[in-house]
Parts: C-alpha cells; structure tokens; sequence
C-alpha cells in the first residue's frame, strides 16, 4: 500500500517533463536536416517550378524575367533535340538495366555456391562499380572504343571508331553500365544467403531439376530483392551523365545519339543559359521518374513474394 | 568436375571485368609509339614519364587539383556524418510531434533524382555569390541532404537494444546524454561505412563539381581529367592514362582497406528497406 504512493507523485510529474525534454531533443537533433529539407530540398523545387514558367537566362537581372506560361512545355513537344534525349535515356535505361541486372543475378548464383575464393571473387567483380562512375574511367572506355583501340586490336577487327558511330554510341555506354554490375550482385548475393537450403533439398527429393529449382525457388525468394534492385538500377539508370558526356565530348554526340536527359538538361542550362526551359526539363524529368516509379511499385504486387515460407 | 567447370566459367568473367583496368593501368606506362592500337597488359619498354607529364600537362599542376579533391572530399565526409547522424538519432531514437511526417519526407528525398535540384541550386548559389568556391558542395552535406546516409544510419540505430537506452535513463540520462555515450560510440560501424561511401562519391563526383568550379584553379581532379578531352593527338593519351590510374588510387585504396564494410553496407541499406 505504502509502495505505490510513494512512487505515485514523483512519477506522475516527471513523465510529462521527460517527455517534452525528448520531444524537444527531437527538434534540436533535426534542425540541420529540417534546414536542409527546407533550403536545399523544398523550397528549390518550389523555385525551379516557378523559374520553369519564365524565361529565366542566368544573365540578365531578375527584374527582367517575364513569365511565359506554359510555354517551356510546349516547346519540349517540338524540340528535336528533346525528342532524342528522352528516347536515348530510354533505350539505354531498358536495354541497360535488364542486362545489368541479369549479370548480376546470373554471377550471383554461380558464386552462391562456390565456396572457394568467394570473398576474391565478390570483391573483384564488385570493383568496377566502384571505378567505373568516375570520369577517369569513362576516358579510358572512350580509348577503347576508338578506331585503333584495345577493343578493334583485340578481336582482330578492322572496325570503326564506336564512339563516332551512332547507331554503336550507346551501346558502349550500355556496356559500361553493364561493367559494373557488381553492386547489385553483392545485393543479390545476400538475397541467396536467405533462401532456406532445405527448400532446395525439398525440391530436389521430389525431383526437380536445377532450372526448375531456380524459377520455382530462387526467383520467387529473391523477389524483393530483385524488385529493390530494379527499381535503384532504373533510378539510377534514368540520371547517368559522366559517362555520356566524356564519351561524346560533352557534346551526347553523334547526332544526339548520346544525349542522355541530364546531358542535355546541362547543355540546355550551362551552355545555353536557358534556365527556365531547362527547369521545365527537370519537371518533367520528376514527374517521368515518379511515374515510373509507382508503376514499378504497383507490378511489384503482382511478382514481388514476402512470403514467410521464404 | 562440374565445380571445376563452374571456377572456370568465374576467372574467365572475371579476366574480362578485370581487363579494362589493367589494359589502364598498362597502358599508363608504355611510350607513346607502343600505345596506339596495344592489347598487351604489359608494356614491351615501361617508362614511367606519362606520370611526370601529365602531372603538369595544364597551366595548374594536378597537386592543385588532388588538394582541392581532397579537401572537398575530407569536408564532405565529415560534415556528412555528423548531419545524418543527428538526424538518424532523433528519427531512430526520439519521440517527438511530427516525427512520422518527417520521416515519410526523408524517404520520399531518397528516391528524389538529384538533377531536378540543379538547376535552382545554382541560381541560389550564385545569388550567393558562391560560384567558384566550395560551399555549394559542401554547405548541402552540412544538412543532411543525402538521405541515403539517414537512412542507412536509422537502421543502424534500430539494431541496437532498446535495453541499454533504458539502463542508462535509470542511471538518470537524458537525450542527449543517452546520444552520447550509447548511440554514438555504438553506431560507429554505421559512420564508418557512410564516410567511405561519402568519400568514394565525393571523390568520383563530376556533375556538381564541374557546373560550381571554374577557375583552374580551384577545379578538382575528375573536372581536370575533363580537360584531356579538349587536347588532342596520340601523346596525350599517356598522360591521360596516367593521371587517370591516379585518380582512381584513393578510391582503389579505400576498396582495398575496407572492402569487407562496403559489402556489407550495401547488404544493410539493401536489404531491410
């Protein structure tokens, strides 16, 4: 009896006070980020939105930009040069992600099982994802692809300057990409580790095969992973710039066929000095990516398992 | 049989991967006359001149340009790391009014493409009269701008048991108390793997640094190898090469000392998400 109200008092009182102590910790701990999220992030956005309805040039004084309306807008449906750089950030993102990441899940599996050297072997493949954003290596896959470089020499080809060749441009930007597969691998790598070994051992007592092992088990367990991957890739995919701009000079060249969004979102804004049109690019660019996002999300339902028998 | 075939398969892969690399590396130390049109991974008359050259092959010496990299990046890691670490400690940690909506808000800036932002950052930035210098590169980090790192540090925190938070509010520790002596010297492993990634990135960074930097002076090491794309002729390729593998040594460096953490930071930012 005498417990309670003893405790009782003190409690009650210091509890409430804990609590705002630790609530307004909260706020002390947040404030770089909240500062952050409002000067760096929201209030930006909100600036690059209105800048997108203006004319906006970089040179001349605020006081002299006029809003346009929509016509930042309408000037992308008709823009050739726009009209190439979505289709080349789409061709690359469709044609590199799906072979990046099926790299990364094929070397996955065989290393999942390999018991020698795999350490080595995920630290080695995992280097060029490291290496291969900077420009130095971008430099060096322009040297490549040259006319007398290793590529032509090593397989003996009497072949072209890629880099100079429109319809190879890309491509040997989608084989850089593709070089660097080893952070998904390491991701998936993971995955595999979570798969339940008595799945297979079940699998395979009632007679299945290898393939039919991996389409019944090891897809449908590493779903969320492969969804968590494809969805960073794609991102990922949809902003490459270095490497693109190195490789045509700056320039998304031959006629266009490097020109991924970002590219000419910089020559629109830093050579041009278009800043509201380029704001309407970005805009635009946002929006796509959010699209494309939720619609990746809204798939996931349909092939992504968190099964609990997985 | 087969597992011999299987390790087959696997150098053979990785004999390609490897191959641009050391083709770079080669490539670095061959005289001009055996560059053009060379397939070897060892060069017939290695000579070491490139590095010399190239080192001084613009009106700046890439010393300058190596101090600016460094800086930038030494800063960035820093500021980084303190920023997001704060912020993860009262996501991860504290109870407080609109924590929920801040939260939501912090993800939806994960997955938001930096490019967007581009465009009015440098008009604020130059409104600043901070083109040319390095506060648009580092003032942003100063604010936990990359949620990336808030995130991976978050689910760090929520690893570690609740139980010693409560031992030491019995003891009569307060929030910032417990953020000191629990969270911090414990999320060390967290710090560690966002200061290596910070780095990297910095290091590998070229669209941020080659919009804010101009003068030769004041550029960095990725915007300077830039600058190779303008010179042309078969003798600047040596050079070329040459500070391109030094370029990539502090990023090589960094794999080499902590690859087992990079793997396993990717794991914990991959996975639990």
């Amino acid at each position: 009896v005498v417990k309670p109200s003893a405790a009782g008092p003190p409690a009650a009182h210091t509890k409430p006070v804990k609590k705002r102590r630790e609530g307004i910790a909260g706020y002390v701990f947040l404030t770089p980020w909240m500062l952050g999220l409002l000067g760096i992030t929201a209030v930006p956005m909100l600036g690059s939105l209105v800048l997108s309805f203006t004319n906006y040039d970089l040179l001349s004084p605020f006081s002299e930009v006029e809003w346009v309306g929509p016509k930042n807008y309408v000037r992308l449906l008709s823009d050739p040069h726009y009209g190439h750089a979505v289709r080349v950030t789409l061709v690359f993102a469709l044609v590199a992600v799906p072979l990046k990441l099926s790299a990364a899940l094929g070397v996955a599996v065989l290393l999942n099982r390999e018991r020698r050297f795999t350490g080595w072997f995920r630290g080695l493949f995992y280097l060029p994802s490291l290496l291969g954003g900077s420009v130095a290596l971008a430099l060096v896959w322009r040297a490549m692809w040259s006319r007398d470089g290793a590529f032509n020499s090593l397989f003996g080809l009497d072949g072209p300057n890629w880099i100079n060749e429109p319809d190879y441009a890309l491509g040997t930007l989608v084989v850089l990409a593709v070089w660097q597969f080893g952070a998904p691998m390491v991701i998936f790598l993971a995955g595999l580790k979570q798969i339940p070994t008595e799945l297979y051992e079940a699998a395979s007592v009632d007679g299945a095969n290898k393939w039919r092992s991996f389409w019944h088990i090891t897809l449908p367990g590493l779903s969320p992973v492969i969804f968590f991957n494809l969805v960073l890739e794609t991102i990922h995919g949809f902003q490459g710039f270095t490497s693109a701009y190195v490789i045509s000079g700056g320039t998304g060249g031959p006629v266009d066929s490097t020109l991924m969004y970002t590219l000419y979102l910089y020559k629109t804004g830093w050579s041009e000095y278009q800043m509201g049109y380029a704001s309407a690019m970005a805009w635009v660019f946002l929006v796509a990516i959010a699209i494309i996002t939720a619609v990746l999300f809204s798939t996931g339902k349909f092939w992504v398992h968190y099964g609990d028998n997985t | 049989m087969k597992k011999a075939a299987k390790l087959a398969a696997l150098l053979a892969l990785l004999a390609v991967v490897l191959y641009p690399l050391l083709w770079m590396l080669a490539t670095s130390f061959k005289p001009d006359n055996e560059i053009v049109g060379s397939v070897s991974l060892w060069p017939k008359e290695p000579t070491g001149k490139h590095y010399p050259e190239g080192w001084s092959a613009m009106d700046v010496s890439f010393s300058t340009f190596f101090r600016n990299s460094a800086v930038i990046a030494g800063i960035t890691v820093v500021a980084n790391c303190l920023s997001c670490l704060l912020a993860a400690y009262a996501f991860a940690r504290l109870r407080f009014r609109g924590r929920g909506v801040f939260f939501a808000a912090m993800i939806g800036t994960l997955l938001l493409p930096g490019h967007v932002l581009i465009v009015p950052h440098y008009i604020l930035f130059n409104f600043f009269g901070w083109i040319d210098t390095t506060l648009p590169l580092i003032v942003p980090k100063m604010l936990a701008t990359e949620a990336f790192f808030v995130f991976l540090m978050v689910q760090f925190m929520r690893g570690i048991p609740r139980e010693l938070d409560d031992a030491a509010r019995i003891d009569g520790a307060g929030p910032y108390q417990l953020f000191w002596r629990i969270i911090l010297p414990l999320s060390r492993p967290a710090l560690v793997t966002s200061a290596i990634f910070s780095f990297i990135w910095t290091w590998n960074d070229f669209f941020t640094q080659l919009i804010y930097l101009n003068d030769l002076k004041n550029i960095t090491v990725p915007v300077a190898l830039r600058n190779f794309l303008d010179s042309t002729g078969q003798t600047s390729l040596g050079p070329m090469f040459a500070m391109s593998v030094l370029s990539l040594l502090p990023v090589f460096a960094f794999f080499v000392a902590f690859q087992r953490m990079l793997v396993q930071g990717i794991n914990t930012t991959g996975l639990k998400g």
